[in-house]
Formats: structure tokens, C-alpha cells, sequence
């Protein structure tokens, strides 16, 4: 195929290396230095997509990031999707494929364009807004068919290949952009020593000099940008970022750069290159030298392909040696938009006219047109454009001074490109990250960045200032700002210069006035991404929404992909002139991170398939898995849940684990338990004042159970702490409970009582826990240990040192099943060794392993509660009917006492922890069931409690299940009912917790 | 992202190391017995929200464990002091210069 709008010569592209790339479906040709965007105009491609709302086509209108058209699909596999690719960043390379992602069937021949015919009528502003406000069933009816047309790429639907990164930056000075401001900045402060990154998001660094004819001291300006690059290369404490967008600015100067490394290379990167790295960068300083994006004029049809920015057209035809047509119409309201046709014509191609807005410009590059002999109209503008999939002609006519309105008769031009200039915008969005308000420069007729906190700097374009020595200066300025605040010595930086150019002012005008009222007149586009027009926008403002925050979300402005680069500023105008306001009265447009959008790769980074969470495993975890334990997360554990044999089911599995235990003996990994070690002179005294219940008089060698209840008297974990010496306790806690309540003893410390003497740390990991339970537990352990385990020796509730299997061990005899049962605590890695010699012993008792879910079913049983599931913040000990747990003797107001008798926690009908007994034995009650009285009350019924642990107890023969019921506690033997959704009423008995060994005699044996 | 001073560690460390615990300075009434529901209920639940400078208490949680007050602007987020458990502030409102740092 032959780039038939390629020049012969110039622009920075090898064209001894010619790409071959595939555009929906078909092969062209580019060159190496292309963006995609360059080569698809060079193959003379005028459709990249069709519109949002009315399916219009749309060509490529920009060259940079603010392009909102041509956001195309890219990968040539499944699993090398990538949506939301702008072409006009995407450099070229062999075998690049790429794909429109509006249009349906396709772009040339849209089905869906009869919906835009009809005058976007099914989908007027507010179209979303209104379609959720009304009736639900009309979002069905128009959700599947605005999925299908409004699609801006999809998901790839295998995994990706790629390996991304992130790592962590600290620096003295980051600047933001490598134009002429962003490398002068640079350069003052790297002469300094200081530590510089230098992050932009093109592939080479010189910004708008990479496009520029300008002469620096009679030189080529990227010869400049030559030697600055490769003196900054050579600073040991520059890290120089190209490709890099710094995308996010956020508190205390803290900014993050998306890093793209070899989404130029695709498939030709070496293998095991990091693809996309995401850099964290702390900054002492930033400057922002961000540049300006120029703005495009809104008149009538000035979305049909062929319309372009003026500075895009320059940067196609100087930087790529591309003329995107053959004929152009150039519409602008200052001197600088002269320099497309400027560079049009010395590429020997035609422009028809020059329309300028401003009735008598005479500014150096107006005069250099003259100078050419091309057609200058002044006062007038591009009022229409003719053409639906390429420009074809442009209406012209004569305006007032103003901009208001058309004074004269309209003049029909032939032409297939139109560009156009309606001056510049600061790209201000980074400093807008952190929540400043930009703020109106009527001179700059743009905003510029607002008062900030952060330690930022801007330079250049972002401030409204243009030319290329006005960019240098204020770039050596923000250096040597960022210099003196760091209390670096500045040097001396000696600047190349520019020929001064006279520039006129330029005229304030947005949009172009139409022989009709906006209503009438053809769509006048504001933003294409989003097909939002100014009669759109006028509308929302008829309906009443005045501040441009509500017109935008009305309207869906600047809600693209593209956040409205180039259509904000201009539907502000429009909102304001409709409204009679100023744009600042209006309000002021804020943008968020992310400047451009950032793949979830990059975000996600090492942190995704075994690394996406940090995993905790006990030292037995290989024998679990060996045995084909099943798992379960417990925060961050991995716990054995169940250990099926070979063709059990789960609740078989569990049937035979739960009777081997209460037959024989059971073996439980409980080295999650959080245990947290307690000392010091006070460390009683403290146990007293954050338990429920007494510890002033507990023996050493003894434990006891405790409730922890915050302030409010709510439980909030609970579990054994053991007296191990007069000032030394351990204390355990819920598995997933074990850091929050670390941070709660010390906060009470801390804050509250740092008068005490006592100490805190986290053991959890430093002891392995082996809990043996059932009635042969204790002939079991005394084959480990010659240590004297009779019932007078070793009580219920006692702790003892002794040996186990050769290795020393702290053995508690506490029990969370009823039955005799030991913890055997042994050092970490004793663990398996302890565990492994328990079951050469245990093959006499059946030693049966058993995980969470027996656990769970054994303490049901019992009737003993696990906090976080039994509980939810909202009961209190006495609604659980373990008043047994709190003491009223104790002098120190403990945690939660005063919260306990608040009149609300005191108050009859309270929810109360019940047993419940189903009148079908075999019924087990889902989890989260709600309870009601009366089955036969009309919805909505009157939910009384709801169940919160429910199971089938095979020691039993029948299912249990724990609840909370209203007044629960003297309702024993009332029967309560649970709904189910598919029907069913599931009838129940209240009845004690303690379903199993009332007295408690199995665990005092 | 916030980068916090920790007085106890000495050092500038990032915010993912840290909580935010709330407001700071609320006494514990030294008699809990003699407070009426509205009084505990004061204590309890009732929290500033302002906007401008706020005292808050924060814990190097994946630090040093240790808690710590801190002076923060809710508008700007910036951080306008740090200091000890058991300390007053000395940048208040309506007094923002004083002992700036
Ligand atoms: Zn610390």
C-alpha cells in the first residue's frame, strides 16, 4: 500500500525502516519514528471510530494525549488485548494490529447511525440521568443496545502475559515534561548536584521542539535538545524517564509515573521485560512543565474527519513528515494557528484560505503568510462544514467583532482538511491533582494553576506562557526556585535563543456564531468523545443546572476517556454564555489522577496471582496438604477446614472427624490463636481493667477465659490468658483478632494508663499449637511426656512446662470442645515434629486430624460463642447470657462497664444468644437466617433475631444452631419460624446453648 | 499519599506504615460510674468534624507500634505538627502560625 500522504523528505521517521501494521484487518505500512496515529493518516485513513451517542465518523483530531477520537483497540492475541489505546501515543511497530472500537458492524458502515440520524432524539443530555431517574425497566430496554454501540474497547479475556513493576523514587526535583521548559528546569538543577527525575510522556524528550521550525542561536532547535539530553545523561543523579506520563499528583508531593517499556518493542522485547513499571516518587519539589494543549474552534459539523488542531497538523506534517489532506481551510483566533498552513504550504500542498476571526491581524507569522501569497480572510470565520466521512467544503461568512453573530453572506470553499486554533490551554490538570482550584487568567484566556500546598514549581505553557524563549526562561526560573528551597548553590545556565516574533493578542471566542441558533443549527461537537454539543449544553443550562459541575454530569462533558482535554474550556464558554455569566463565574474545571488512563498491570504491578496477598502458614501446613486437607483464609491463614478420605463428601468428613473426637481423640492446628505475651509489674492490674471479669485473684499456673468489650460494652474478642508468673500472663485471641487487639492493649496503654508497668508483644509466631481433644487425649500425651497428667496433678484450666516428645513445651489443659482436652505449645519449629510424633502414637486412639468446620460443629455443641461470628458489635456479655463473665466487684471501671449499663443495653426485649432446635432433626437453618414469631404475617414480617451458627451435629443425630431471638433468653421452648426465600419455613425450638454434656462433666475427667 | 514524621522513630515514613486512630485528647471521664447517659454518650460517640485544623491520633502501626498526636489541615491535608501522647498542641485554631514546622 502507498502512503499516499507521506512527504519525501523531513520529519523525524526513518524511512529506511518501513512497519507493516494492520488497521481493521487490513495491512499498511509506516515508518520507524510513527505513532500509529501518523501512519494511519499517512495510508490516507480518514474513519478511526464512530461516535459514542449519534455514531458519527470520526477521524483523527490531535497528535498528544488530549486525542479523543482515535482510541482504538490493540493486540494481535486474546491475551494481548489492550482497550483504550490513543494511536496518536502509540508508537508504531511490525506487526502492531489494531481495531476501531465504535462501530458496528463496522466503522465505514455503522448500523447504529440511523440512531444518530434521528437527531440523537433517543438519547437527548441527560439521557443516563433521566433513564435512571425514571422507571427502571427502561434502562433494560437501552442497556443493551448503548453497551453495543458505546463500547471504548474491551478486556482481553485471557490472562496477561506481561510482567509489570513498581518501585519506589526519592528525589530532590521531578520535573514533569521535557519541552523547552521542562529541560532548562532540569538542566539549572542537575548542574547543582541536585537529584533529578525527569519524566515525559512522548519517546523522545523537546516537547514542542521536536515539531518546531524554530531556529535556537541559528540552529535547529532539537540539536538543543540534543546536547541538553545528553548532558543530563551524563548527571550521576538524573534519572531520565521518557515514555513516562506522570499521571497522578497526590498529597505531600507524592507522585506516581506510568513507566511504558516495551509497548513499542510488543513482541520483539526481550523475554522477561518488565512491560509497564509504576513509579512512587516522594519529591522534595516538582516542577510542572506541562505545556499547553491547544483548543479547537465548535462550529457546525467540526467533527467530520478532516477537522484537526492546528498545532496537530504542524506536528504531522514537521515531525512525521505526514500532510493529513490536500487541500486546507484554516480557521483561527490568533497568530500562531497560522503556522499549520504556514507548514502546509511549504509542503507544497494547497490552502485555500486562511479564515481569522480578528478583523485586521498583523503579527509576524500573519505577514509571513501574506509574504506567501496565501488567502487571508479576516473578520470571518468556518461557520459549517460539509462532508460526512471526509471534509469536503467549508462555509465561510463574515462575523462581528465579538464573535456573536454572522454578518455577512456565506462563501462555500472546497477543501478536505479544516484546522483549527482557538488558542491554548494550559495543561494544568497535575496541579488540580491535589484539590488547588485553577483560576482564570483573562490574559491567557485560559485557566492557569491556583494557590497550592504542595512543593510545586511550574514553568512554560502551563503558565500561559507560549514562545520558546519565554518556556526556557521561566524553565531556568522554576530551577533555580527549586534550587534555593532545597538550599542547593544555583549555577549559571546559559540559554540558547529564539527570534522574537511579534504575536498579536488573540480574539476570546469558543464558539463560531451560525446563520441559526445553536438549536437549529447542524451539531456544533464541544467534546468527541462524548458527543456532547453546545445545544446539549445549552439545554442542561435551560433545565436549570447552572454550575458547570452539574452541566458536565448532566451532559456526560468531559466524562471520556479523554477527561475532556480538549472540550472543557470550551463547553464552560458555552455554559457561560448561556447562563450571561464569565467562564470563572461558572465555575472551574477539576481534573483527577489519572491524567491519561494507567493499564491495571501497572497498577497492580508483582502484586497479583501468588503474590496478590501475603499468605501465613503454620509450621504443619506440608503434612495438611500432604494429607489432602482442604483450606480455608483466616485473615491471612491458611487453615486445614476438613480432611476427606478418598470419596467422602464434606459432611460425611465431617461426621466422622466430629464422633472420632468425642469417641477417642481429635487433633486440631490451633497455632493461628493469637497469642500475645503480657508483662510487668502491672500486667495484672491491666488484665483487670480491659477483661469483663476478674483476674486479681488468678494463680500462677492457671488460666482463665475473658470478654473484651470496647467502650460501648460491646464483646469484641475474647479468649484464654494463662498466669505464667506474678508480672507474666499469655494471652490469646480469635485467630483474625490478633493484631486489632495488640493495637487495642496498647492503645489504652498508651494513651490512657501509661502509668502502668506492663508490656506487650506478639508471639503468635513464635509457638506452634497442638491441640488434642477427646477422652484419650491424656493416655495419648502420656506416651510423649513422662510429665504426671492425673487429673489431681493436672487439672482443668492448669498450665504446666514440661517435656513432649523430647522438646520442651508449655501444655494448657483448656478446652473449646467439652471434652479433656491439652493445647501442647511447643517452639515454632518443633511443631511438625510434635504433630508427627502424636500420630505415630495416636494410630492406638484413631488419632483423627480435624479443621475449622469440627471445630466449629464441636464448639456449637458446647455452646461456647466465636466472637466476630456469634457476635457483631451489637451484643453485649449479658445478652449472651455469660453474665457469669462480668464482675461487678471489681474497684477499676473497666472497658466496657459503664457502656454495659447504658439504658439501652439494659432494656427489656433485647436480642438474646439462644440454642435453637429444628422441629425436623435433619434441617440445618442456613447462616443469617431471620427469625419471626408469627409465619403467617403479610410481608413485611416482623424479624425477631437472626441465626448465626448453624450445623449438623453427628454426635447428636440432629442439626443445632445458635441465634439471636428478642427476649430469647426466657422464651425457652417457644418455637420460632424462618423464612426461607424459596419458601420454606423452617420451625424451631428455643432451647439452651449447651446442647451437648450440660454439667460440663467431659472435660474434668 | 501522606508522609509522616513518627516522633518515636525519628524519621519521615510513609502513610501505608501508620493508622489513623481519630480524633485525639478524649479524656476517659475519671469516674465512668458517675456520668449520666448523655455525659458517657458524649464521651462515646460524639466526634469534631472540622474543617481546618484537627487533632488527631495516629499509631505507627507498622513501626514502632507507638501512638501519637498529629495536627492536620482537613482541607489541604497538611500536616501542621506531631507530637507525644500526653502533650498539647501548640498550632491551634485561630493560631496557625505558632510553632509551625
Ligand atoms: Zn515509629
Amino acid at each position: 500500500m502507498s502512503q499516499k500522504n507521506r512527504l519525501g523528505t523531513g520529519g523525524r521517521i526513518d524511512r529506511t525502516t518501513p512497519l507493516k501494521f494492520q488497521y481493521n484487518g487490513k495491512t499498511y505500512t509506516g515508518f520507524q519514528g510513527d505513532t500509529l496515529a501518523s501512519a494511519i493518516l499517512a495510508n490516507g485513513i480518514d474513519v478511526v471510530g464512530r461516535s459514542f451517542k449519534y455514531s458519527r465518523p470520526r477521524g483523527v483530531v490531535a497528535a498528544g494525549a488530549e486525542e479523543p477520537n482515535a482510541v482504538l483497540q490493540l493486540g494481535a492475541t486474546e491475551e494481548t488485548q489492550v482497550p483504550n489505546v490513543r494511536a496518536t501515543q502509540q508508537e508504531l511497530f511490525d506487526g502492531l494490529t489494531s481495531q476501531a472500537v465504535n462501530g458496528w458492524p463496522n466503522v465505514d458502515n455503522d448500523m447504529m447511525s440511523w440512531v444518530g440520524k434521528l437527531g440523537g432524539k433517543m438519547m437527548p443530555p441527560g439521557f443516563y440521568y433521566k433513564t435512571f431517574m425514571y422507571p427502571k425497566s427502561l434502562w433494560d430496554t437501552y442497556e443493551s443496545m448503548i453497551r453495543k454501540a458505546a463500547g471504548l474497547g474491551r478486556s482481553p479475556l485471557e490472562n496477561d502475559p506481561d510482567t509489570y513493576d513498581k518501585v519506589n523514587q526519592h528525589c530532590d526535583v521531578l520535573v514533569v515534561g521535557a519541552g523547552p521548559a521542562g529541560l532548562a528546569a532540569a538542566l539549572t538543577a542537575a548542574r547543582s548536584g541536585a537529584r533529578v527525575i525527569l519524566a515525559d510522556e512522548q519517546s523522545e524528550f523537546g516537547g514542542s521542539l521536536l515539531s518546531s521550525k524554530e531556529l535556537l542561536d541559528g540552529k535547529p532547535a532539537t540539536s538543543w535538545v540534543k546536547s541538553a539530553v545528553d548532558e543530563l545523561a551524563g548527571c550521576a543523579d538524573v534519572l531520565l524517564l521518557p515514555r513516562a506520563t506522570v499521571n497522578g499528583y497526590h498529597d505531600h508531593n507524592f507522585l506516581t509515573i506510568h513507566e511504558r517499556l516495551t509497548d513499542h518493542l510488543a513482541d520483539k522485547a526481550p523475554v522477561g521485560m518488565v512491560r509497564q513499571r509504576l513509579h512512587r516518587v516522594r519529591a522534595k519539589w516538582v516542577v510542572l512543565a506541562t505545556g499547553a494543549h491547544e483548543r479547537p474552534l465548535v462550529f457546525s459539523n467540526n467533527d467530520v474527519p478532516g477537522c484537526m488542531i492546528a498545532s496537530a497538523v504542524s506536528t504531522y506534517i514537521n515531525r512525521y513528515g505526514v500532510v493529513p489532506g490536500s487541500e486546507l481551510v484554516l480557521m483561527t483566533t490568533n497568530d500562531y494557528g497560522y503556522q499549520a498552513a504556514l507548514d502546509w504550504h511549504d509542503a507544497q500542498r494547497k490552502v485555500v484560505a486562511i479564515v481569522d476571526t480578528r478583523q485586521n491581524p498583523q503579527g509576524a507569522r500573519v505577514e509571513q503568510a501574506r509574504k506567501r501569497g496565501l488567502n487571508v480572510i479576516t473578520g470571518s470565520a468556518v461557520i459549517e462544514v460539509q462532508g460526512s466521512k471526509r471534509v469536503s467544503g467549508v462555509s465561510v461568512a463574515t462575523i462581528d467583532a465579538a464573535g456573536n453573530k454572522v454578518t455577512g453572506a456565506v462563501n462555500r470553499l472546497n477543501a478536505d482538511t479544516v484546522a483549527s486554533s482557538g488558542g491554548w490551554s494550559p495543561v494544568i490538570h497535575l496541579s488540580s491533582h491535589t484539590g488547588s482550584r485553577p483560576v482564570w487568567d483573562d490574559k491567557v484566556v485560559g485557566f492557569v494553576p491556583g494557590p497550592t500546598v504542595q512543593k510545586q514549581l511550574t514553568a512554560g505553557g502551563i503558565n500561559g506562557k507560549y514562545s520558546i524563549n519565554e518556556a526556557l526562561s521561566e524553565g531556568v526560573l522554576a530551577g533555580l526556585n527549586a534550587l534555593a528551597k532545597l538550599d542547593l548553590p544555583a549555577t549559571e545556565v546559559v540559554l540558547p535563543s529564539a527570534a522574537d516574533m511579534v504575536e498579536e493578542a488573540s480574539m476570546t471566542l469558543f464558539q463560531i456564531p451560525h446563520l441559526l441558533p445553536t438549536s437549529k443549527a447542524p451539531k456544533q461537537f464541544v467534546d468527541y468523545q462524548t458527543d456532547v454539543t453546545a445545544a446539549g449544553i445549552e439545554v442542561a443550562c435551560r433545565e436549570g443546572f447552572e454550575s458547570i459541575e452539574h452541566v458536565k454530569r448532566y451532559t456526560a462533558m468531559g466524562f471520556g476517556t479523554d477527561q475532556g482535554k480538549l472540550g472543557n474550556i470550551n463547553g464552560m464558554a458555552v455554559a457561560a454564555k448561556a447562563l450571561n455569566k464569565t467562564i470563572p463565574e461558572t465555575g472551574t474545571t477539576i481534573f483527577r489522577p489519572n491524567y491519561t488512563p494507567v493499564t491495571f498491570g501497572a497498577m497492580v504491578g508483582r502484586d497479583c496471582g501468588e503474590l496478590f496477598d501475603p499468605k501465613r502458614y503454620t509450621a504443619m501446613h506440608k503434612w495438611h496438604v500432604e494429607h489432602g486437607a482442604k483450606f480455608e483464609d483466616v485473615g491471612q491463614w491458611k487453615r486445614g477446614w476438613y480432611y476427606p478420605k478418598p470419596g467422602e463428601s464434606m459432611q460425611e468428613c465431617l461426621d466422622r472427624e466430629c464422633k472420632a473426637t468425642r469417641d477417642s481423640v481429635g487433633i486440631l492446628d490451633a497455632s493461628t490463636l493469637g497469642k500475645i505475651d503480657i508483662q510487668g509489674a502491672d500486667a495484672r492490674e491491666f488484665l483487670g481493667r480491659i477483661y469483663t471479669n476478674a483476674w486479681a485473684k488468678l494463680a500462677v499456673g492457671k488460666c482463665r477465659y475473658g470478654l473484651m468489650c470496647g467502650e460501648d460494652g460491646m464483646v469484641f474478642d475474647d479468649g484464654v490468658t494463662s498466669c505464667l508468673g506474678d508480672n507474666h500472663f499469655l494471652m490469646t485471641t480469635t485467630t483474625g483478632g490478633a493484631p486489632r487487639v495488640l493495637e487495642w492493649l496498647e492503645l489504652w496503654h498508651q494513651t490512657e494508663w501509661p502509668e502502668l508497668d506492663v508490656y506487650f508483644n506478639t508471639v503468635t509466631d513464635h509457638w506452634s499449637t497442638l491441640t488434642i481433644s477427646g477422652p484419650n487425649s491424656r493416655k495419648l500425651l502420656s506416651e510423649l511426656t513422662d510429665f504426671d497428667l492425673s487429673n489431681e496433678n493436672f487439672s482443668f484450666m492448669d498450665v504446666h512446662q514440661c517435656t513432649v516428645a523430647g522438646v520442651p513445651a508449655r501444655v494448657f489443659r483448656i478446652s473449646f470442645t467439652g471434652e479433656l482436652s491439652y493445647e501442647i505449645n511447643v517452639q515454632a519449629n518443633y511443631g511438625m515434629h510434635v504433630w508427627e510424633k502424636l500420630f505415630e502414637h495416636g494410630k492406638q486412639f484413631n488419632l483423627t486430624p480435624y479443621g475449622t468446620e469440627t471445630m466449629h460443629v464441636l464448639r456449637a455443641e458446647k455452646g461456647f460463642i466465636i466472637a466476630g461470628q456469634d457476635t457483631d458489635g451489637s451484643v453485649h456479655p449479658h445478652d449472651l447470657g455469660m453474665s457469669w463473665c462480668v464482675s461487678d466487684q471489681k474497684p477499676f471501671s473497666y472497658v466496657g462497664k459503664r457502656g454495659m449499663a447504658r439504658q439501652d443495653c439494659m432494656r427489656e426485649n433485647r436480642k438474646q444468644l439462644v440454642g435453637l432446635k429444628t422441629k425436623e432433626p435433619k434441617v440445618v437453618i442456613p447462616e443469617g437466617s431471620q427469625a419471626v414469631f408469627d409465619p403467617n404475617e403479610p410481608i413485611p414480617m416482623t424479624m425477631v433475631g437472626h441465626i448465626t451458627s448453624s450445623y449438623y451435629s453427628a454426635n447428636l443425630g440432629h442439626s443445632i444452631a445458635m441465634g439471636v431471638i428478642k427476649g430469647g433468653l426466657s422464651r425457652m421452648g417457644e418455637t420460632v419460624y424462618y423464612p426461607q426465600a424459596d419458601g420454606r419455613v423452617i420451625e424451631a425450638e428455643i432451647c439452651s446453648l449447651v446442647f451437648l454434656d450440660p454439667k460440663g462433666e467431659r472435660q474434668n475427667v | 499519599m501522606f508522609y509522616i514524621y513518627c516522633p518515636h522513630c525519628g524519621e519521615h515514613r510513609e502513610e501505608e506504615e501508620f493508622h489513623a486512630k481519630g480524633q485525639a485528647h478524649i479524656v476517659r471521664p475519671i469516674d465512668p460510674a458517675a456520668c449520666d447517659d448523655k455525659a458517657w454518650g458524649e464521651y462515646l460517640f460524639f466526634r469534631k468534624n472540622p474543617r481546618g485544623l484537627h487533632h488527631e491520633l495516629w499509631i505507627h502501626a507498622a513501626g514502632c507500634r507507638k501512638f501519637f498526636n498529629m495536627t492536620r489541615d482537613t482541607v489541604t491535608y497538611e500536616i501542621k505538627e506531631i507530637y507525644k501522647i500526653g502533650e498539647q498542641p501548640s498550632v491551634v485554631a485561630g493560631n496557625k502560625l505558632a510553632g509551625n514546622k
